[in-house]
C-alpha cells in the first residue's frame, strides 16, 4: 500500500493554520467594534451631540484599518480549500460550498456596500440613512461569521448528509439540519460573543491609555461606559455559550473532551481540572500519573459534560478501547466500539465502495445493491478505514489541554475585569488607579490570546479528522509537491507579518492622534 | 431517464457563475485603473483623486471575486477541487496580488504606515498587472484545456485517495506559456485599463485628467482590440471539446465554439450586442466630448464575457477540458453539486435582485456629484 506523504499533510496544515489564525486576529474586532460604533452613532442620532459624532468617527477609523486586513486574509482562506484541500473540496463540497456561497451573496455584499456609505456618506446621505448603513455593516459582518461557522460546525458534527456511491461524495439532504445543528448554534453564538468581549476590552484598553495621558476625557468616559456594559453582558453570555460548546463536545467528540481535560481514564463523577500541569511524555496506556500538579473540582466535569454529577466521562483510553455506554445522536444507548473495531468497519465500507464501483461498471445490479447496503451499514466509520494505527486518533494533548485552560481562565478573568470597571464607572466617577489602567492595556493582548486558544482547542482537538469520523486530514489534501506548499507558507508568513506590523503601526499612530477636533 | 429539473438547475447555475464572472471582468476596471495612477496623475493631488475614485469601488471587485469563488465551489465543486488544487501556482499568484490590494487603499496615506506610500502604490500596480493577466489566462483554459486527470476510484485506495491530479509538474504555470491563453490575458489587461479610463472620465471633475484620459484611451483601446480579436478569431477556428449527450463521452469537434454561437442565436446576439456596445462606448468617448462611455462599454463587457462563458459550458460542451485524457474533462453535468444543494442555492439566489437593488441605491446616493479637488481637501476619510 502506498504511504501518505506526511510532510505534505503537515505543511498544508501549517499553512492553513497560519492563515486562519491571522484571519482570526482581525475578525473578532470587526464583529464587536461594528456594534459598538453603531451604538455610539445611535446616540449621536438621538442627541445630535457633535461629541458623539467625533467619538463614532474615531472608532470607525480604527475599524477601517482592521477591516481591510481581515478581508485580505479571508480571501486566501476561501481559496485554500481548493488549492490545499482539494480532495476535501470534492468529498464534501456539496454541503460545505453552499454556506460559502450564501455568505458571499448575503453577507459580504452587504458589508461592502454599506461600509462605503459609512465612511464616505457623512455629508452625502441623510443622518438616518447613514445610521441604518452603520447597523447594516454590523449585521453583515455578523452574518459572514454565521455561515462560515455553520460550515465549521458541520465539520465537527456532520449531519444532514448521506454518502452517494455513484458520485463518490457526500450529498446534502437536509439544509436545516446543517444550519440548526446544536453544534452550529453554540459555535456561532460563542464565537461572535468572543468577538464582542474582545472589542469591549479593546475599547477600554485604548481609553485607559488616554486616561494615563489625561487626554480626551469626555470621549473616554462615554466610550468606557458603553464598553463596560457591553463587555459585562457579553462576557456572561460567553460563559454560557462556552459551557454549551463544551456540552456539545462531550456528546459529539468524546476524544476531544478527554484531551481538553487531560482525562486518560474515564470515571463516573469525573472532576474538572481548574489548574493543572501535565506529566510530560505520558502515553495513554502507561501507568504514570497524568498530572504533576492539579487543583480539581469534584464531579464538575460529569455535570458539565452530561448534566449529571455521577455520569461516566470516557477518557482517552476508553475511547480507544471502547466498551462504555453512551447515547448516540438519536438518544439511543449504545456500547462504544473500540477504535480497532471502527477501523475494521471503515475498511469494510471502503472495500464495499470499491466493489460497488466494479459492479456498476459491469452492470450487475444485484451486486451493486449488496455492496451499497454494506457501505451504508458501515459508513458511520468510513474515515477510520484510512487509519493504520488506533493511537493516531489521539490529538496533541498538551496543546489542546493548555489552550483550553488558558481560554477558560481568561474568560473568568474578563468577567471580573468588567465588573470592576463598571463599578468604577458607575460609583467612583472614574477614579481608576494607575496600575488598573496599565492592566487594562495588558488585557488587550490577553483577549486575542483567548480567542486564538479557543480555535486551537477546536481545530487541534479535532485531529486527526477534518470531518469527524468521516474524513481524516491525511486524505483531504491536494496532490502537489511539499516544496510548493513550503514556498507559499513562507510567502504568506512574510507578507502577513509585514502587513500586521504595518497595521499595528498605523493603528498606534491613529490612537495617538486621537479623535479629530471639530468632527471633521 | 434524464432528470430535467436537475439539468435545468445545472444550467441555471452555470448561468449565475458566468454572470458573476462577467461582472468580475467588468469590475476589473479598478485593477486597470491601478496601473494608470502615474500615467494619468502627474502630481500628488491628481493621484490622490484617482486613487480615491477607485478606492470607493475596490471592495466590489473583491467581493465579486470572493462570491464567484464561493458560487463556483458550491455549484461545481469538482471544478474547484480540480483546478485550484492543480493549477496551484496560477491561483496562488492571483491570491497574492489581491491580498496586497486589499490593504493598500486603507494603508496608503496613513501616517506611520511602515512600508511607505510608494510601496502601497507598487502593490496596487502589481495587482492591476498580474491580477488581470492571470485571471484572463486562467479563464482561457476553459477553451484550451489543461493537463489533469480525475479518478473518483482513488478514494478507495487508502494510501493515495486524492481524486484530481495535475499531470504536469508546472502546476498551472504552463497555462501562461500558451499564446492563445495569453492573448485573452492581455486582452483583459488592456480592457481593464480602457474601462478604467472611461470610468475616470465619468467620475473625476478635472480638465487636465480628462484630456490625458482621452489620449490614453486610444493607446489602450487599440492593443485591447488586437488581442481580443486574436483570441476570438482563434477561438472560432479551433477545435472544441464537445460532449455526446447520450453517453457523456467527450470528443473533438471542428469549429465547436463557432457552432455554439450559431446554434444558440440568443448567445450570438448577446455577444454581438456586447461587442458593439464596447466599441460604441470607446468610439463615442474618443471622438466627442462625451464622458459617459463607461455605461456602454460596461454593459457591453458584461454581455460579451457572459456570452463567452455560455459557449464554454452550454450546448454539450466541456467547460473545463482535460488535454491529458479528454474523457476526464469537466462538464456542467459531471462536476455539479447534487440536485438538493442546487435547489437550496437557487432559493437563496432569489435574494440577488435585492442585493443589486440596494447596491444601486447606495451608490446613487454616494455619487451625486463627481469627485474634484475640493472634495479631496475636505473629505475626512481619504485613501
Ligand atoms: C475572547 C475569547 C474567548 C473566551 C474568553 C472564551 N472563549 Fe471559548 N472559544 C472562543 C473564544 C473564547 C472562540 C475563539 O470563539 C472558539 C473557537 C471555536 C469556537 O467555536 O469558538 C472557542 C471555543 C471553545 C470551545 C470548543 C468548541 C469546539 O471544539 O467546538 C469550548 C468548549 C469553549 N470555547 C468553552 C469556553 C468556556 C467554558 C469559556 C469560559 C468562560 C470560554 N470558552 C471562554
Ligand atoms: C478563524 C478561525 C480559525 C482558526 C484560528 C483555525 C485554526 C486552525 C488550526 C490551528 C488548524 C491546524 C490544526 C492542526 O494542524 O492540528 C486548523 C486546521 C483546519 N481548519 Fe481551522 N481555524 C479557524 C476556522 C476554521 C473554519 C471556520 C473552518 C472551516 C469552515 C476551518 C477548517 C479547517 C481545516 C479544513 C483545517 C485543515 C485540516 C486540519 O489540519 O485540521 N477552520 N485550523
Ligand atoms: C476558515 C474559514 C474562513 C474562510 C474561508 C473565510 C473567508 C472570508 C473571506 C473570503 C473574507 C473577505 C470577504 C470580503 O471580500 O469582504 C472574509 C472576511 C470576514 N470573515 Fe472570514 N473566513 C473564514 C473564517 C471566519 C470566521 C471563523 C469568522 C467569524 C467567526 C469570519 C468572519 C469574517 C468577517 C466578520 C469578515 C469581514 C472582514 C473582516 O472581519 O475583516 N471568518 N472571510
Amino acid at each position: 500500500m502506498e504511504q501518505f506523504d506526511l510532510s505534505l499533510v503537515n505543511w498544508s496544515r501549517a499553512q492553513f493554520a497560519l492563515t486562519a489564525m491571522y484571519h482570526w486576529l482581525f475578525v473578532p474586532l470587526t464583529l464587536g467594534l461594528s456594534f459598538i460604533i453603531a451604538f455610539m452613532e445611535t446616540l449621536y442620532y438621538k442627541t445630535g451631540d457633535e461629541e458623539w459624532k467625533r467619538i463614532t468617527k474615531f472608532w470607525m477609523t480604527l475599524f477601517g484599518i482592521n477591516f481591510a486586513i481581515g478581508v485580505a486574509t479571508g480571501l486566501i482562506l476561501e481559496f485554500e480549500f481548493g488549492t490545499n484541500w482539494s480532495n476535501y473540496s470534492w468529498f464534501v463540497g456539496d454541503i460545505f460550498g453552499a454556506p460559502l456561497a450564501i455568505e458571499g451573496i448575503m453577507a459580504f455584499f452587504m458589508e461592502a456596500t454599506f461600509i462605503a456609505v459609512m465612511f464616505f456618506g457623512w455629508n452625502k446621505v441623510s443622518k438616518k440613512f447613514h445610521l441604518v448603513s452603520t447597523w447594516l455593516v454590523a449585521l453583515g459582518s455578523n452574518l459572514s461569521a454565521l455561515w462560515i461557522l455553520v460550515a465549521n460546525a458541520w465539520m465537527q458534527y456532520p449531519v444532514g448528509m448521506h454518502f452517494n456511491p455513484d458520485t463518490a461524495r457526500n450529498e446534502m439532504h437536509n439544509f436545516w439540519e446543517v444550519l440548526l445543528s446544536p453544534v452550529a448554534v453554540n459555535k456561532f453564538l460563542h464565537s461572535i460573543t468572543s468577538g464582542y468581549v474582545l472589542s469591549a476590552i479593546f475599547v477600554i484598553g485604548v481609553c485607559a491609555w488616554f486616561m494615563l495621558r489625561g487626554r480626551h476625557q469626555l470621549m473616554v468616559k462615554r466610550s468606557v461606559t458603553i464598553a463596560s456594559v457591553f463587555g459585562l453582558v457579553t462576557s456572561l453570555f460567553l460563559l454560557v455559550t462556552g459551557d454549551g460548546s463544551a456540552y456539545q463536545v462531550a456528546q459529539k467528540q468524546p476524544m476531544k473532551l478527554a484531551v481538553m481535560e487531560g482525562l486518560y481514564e474515564g470515571k463516573e463523577g469525573a472532576p474538572l481540572t481548574a489548574i493543572g500541569i501535565l506529566t510530560p511524555g505520558k502515553q495513554y496506556d502507561d501507568s504514570k500519573d497524568p498530572y504533576i500538579f492539579k487543583i480539581q473540582i469534584p464531579r464538575l466535569l460529569s455535570w458539565l459534560g452530561y448534566r449529571s454529577g455521577d455520569a461516566f466521562v470516557p477518557g482517552v483510553k476508553d475511547v480507544i478501547e471502547g466498551g462504555y455506554v453512551y447515547r448516540d445522536g438519536n438518544g439511543n444507548e449504545r456500547v462504544a466500539p473500540s477504535v480497532e473495531q471502527k477501523m475494521a468497519k471503515g475498511k469494510i465500507a471502503i472495500g464495499a465502495l470499491a466493489e460497488y464501483k466494479k459492479a456498476a461498471e459491469a452492470g450487475d445490479s444485484s451486486a451493486m445493491a449488496y455492496h451499497k447496503k454494506l457501505l451504508d451499514e458501515n459508513f458511520e466509520y468510513f474515515g477510520y478505514g484510512y487509519l493504520n494505527d488506533p493511537k493516531s486518533v489521539i490529538p496533541n494533548i498538551p496543546l489542546t489541554f493548555y489552550s483550553f485552560h488558558v481560554m477558560v481562565a481568561l474568560g473568568f478573568l474578563f468577567i471580573i475585569f468588567f465588573i470592576v470597571m463598571l463599578y468604577l464607572v458607575l460609583f467612583r466617577q472614574f477614579k481608576v488607579k494607575r496600575w488598573l489602567l496599565y492592566l487594562s492595556i495588558v488585557m488587550i493582548p490577553l483577549a486575542f490570546l483567548a480567542g486564538q486558544a479557543g480555535w486551537i482547542v477546536t481545530e487541534v482537538g479535532r485531529q486527526p479528522w477534518v470531518i469527524q469520523d468521516v474524513l481524516p486530514t491525511v486524505a483531504a489534501i491536494s496532490r502537489i509537491d511539499t516544496s510548493a506548499v513550503q514556498i507559499t507558507f513562507f510567502l504568506f508568513l512574510v507578507i502577513f507579518t509585514a502587513l500586521l506590523i504595518a497595521e499595528l503601526r498605523i493603528m498606534f499612530k491613529q490612537i495617538k492622534i486621537g479623535p479629530k477636533e471639530g468632527g471633521k | 431517464m434524464a432528470d430535467t429539473t436537475y439539468i435545468f438547475l445545472q444550467q441555471y447555475w452555470w448561468f449565475i457563475v458566468s454572470l458573476l464572472g462577467a461582472l468580475l471582468v467588468f469590475l476589473l476596471f479598478v485593477q486597470g485603473g491601478q496601473t494608470l495612477i502615474y500615467t494619468l496623475g502627474k502630481n500628488n493631488t491628481e493621484r490622490t483623486m484617482l486613487v480615491n475614485v477607485l478606492g470607493r469601488k475596490w471592495e466590489f471587485t473583491f467581493t465579486t471575486l470572493v462570491t464567484f469563488g464561493g458560487g463556483f465551489f458550491a455549484s461545481f465543486p469538482l471544478f474547484y477541487s480540480t483546478s485550484f488544487g492543480g493549477a496551484y501556482w496560477v491561483w496562488m499568484a492571483i491570491l497574492f496580488c489581491f491580498t496586497l490590494q486589499a490593504i493598500s487603499y486603507e494603508f496608503r496615506t496613513k501616517p506611520n504606515n511602515f512600508l511607505g506610500q510608494k510601496t502601497y502604490e507598487i502593490f496596487l500596480f502589481l495587482n492591476g498587472l498580474l491580477g488581470t493577466i492571470l485571471l484572463g489566462t486562467a479563464v482561457a483554459t476553459f477553451f484550451t484545456g489543461s493537463q489533469f486527470s480525475v479518478n473518483k476510484l482513488n478514494l478507495v485506495s487508502s494510501g493515495n485517495p486524492v481524486i484530481s491530479s495535475w499531470e504536469t509538474p508546472w502546476h498551472g504555470l504552463e497555462a501562461a506559456l500558451n499564446f492563445h491563453n495569453l492573448s485573452l490575458g492581455l486582452a483583459v489587461f488592456f480592457l481593464a485599463r480602457t474601462l478604467a479610463i472611461l470610468y475616470f472620465m465619468n467620475s473625476v471633475n478635472h480638465d487636465v485628467i480628462l484630456e490625458r484620459s482621452r489620449k490614453h484611451l486610444l493607446y489602450n483601446a487599440i492593443p485591447f482590440l488586437v488581442f481580443f480579436l486574436t483570441f476570438v478569431i482563434w477561438l472560432m477556428v479551433r477545435d472544441g471539446f464537445a460532449v455526446n449527450p447520450s453517453n457523456g463521452a467527450v470528443f473533438m469537434e471542428k469549429y465547436k465554439y463557432l457552432h455554439n454561437l450559431l446554434q444558440m442565436p440568443a448567445v450570438l446576439v448577446l455577444f454581438l450586442v456586447g461587442v458593439v456596445l464596447v466599441l460604441w462606448g470607446i468610439g463615442k468617448s474618443l471622438l466627442s466630448k462625451y464622458s459617459k462611455g463607461i455605461w456602454f462599454a460596461g454593459f457591453g463587457t458584461v454581455f460579451t464575457v457572459l456570452a463567452l462563458f455560455l459557449i464554454a459550458g452550454y450546448n454539450n460542451t466541456a467547460f473545463y477540458p482535460s488535454t491529458f485524457n479528454i474523457q476526464h474533462s469537466l462538464t456542467i453535468y459531471n462536476s455539479s453539486s447534487s440536485k438538493f444543494t442546487l435547489t437550496v442555492m437557487s432559493i437563496v439566489s432569489i435574494l440577488i435582485p435585492f442585493v443589486v437593488a440596494y447596491i444601486w441605491y447606495a451608490w446613487k446616493s454616494l455619487n451625486v456629484k463627481k469627485i474634484d479637488e475640493d472634495e479631496i481637501k475636505t473629505e475626512s476619510h481619504l485613501y
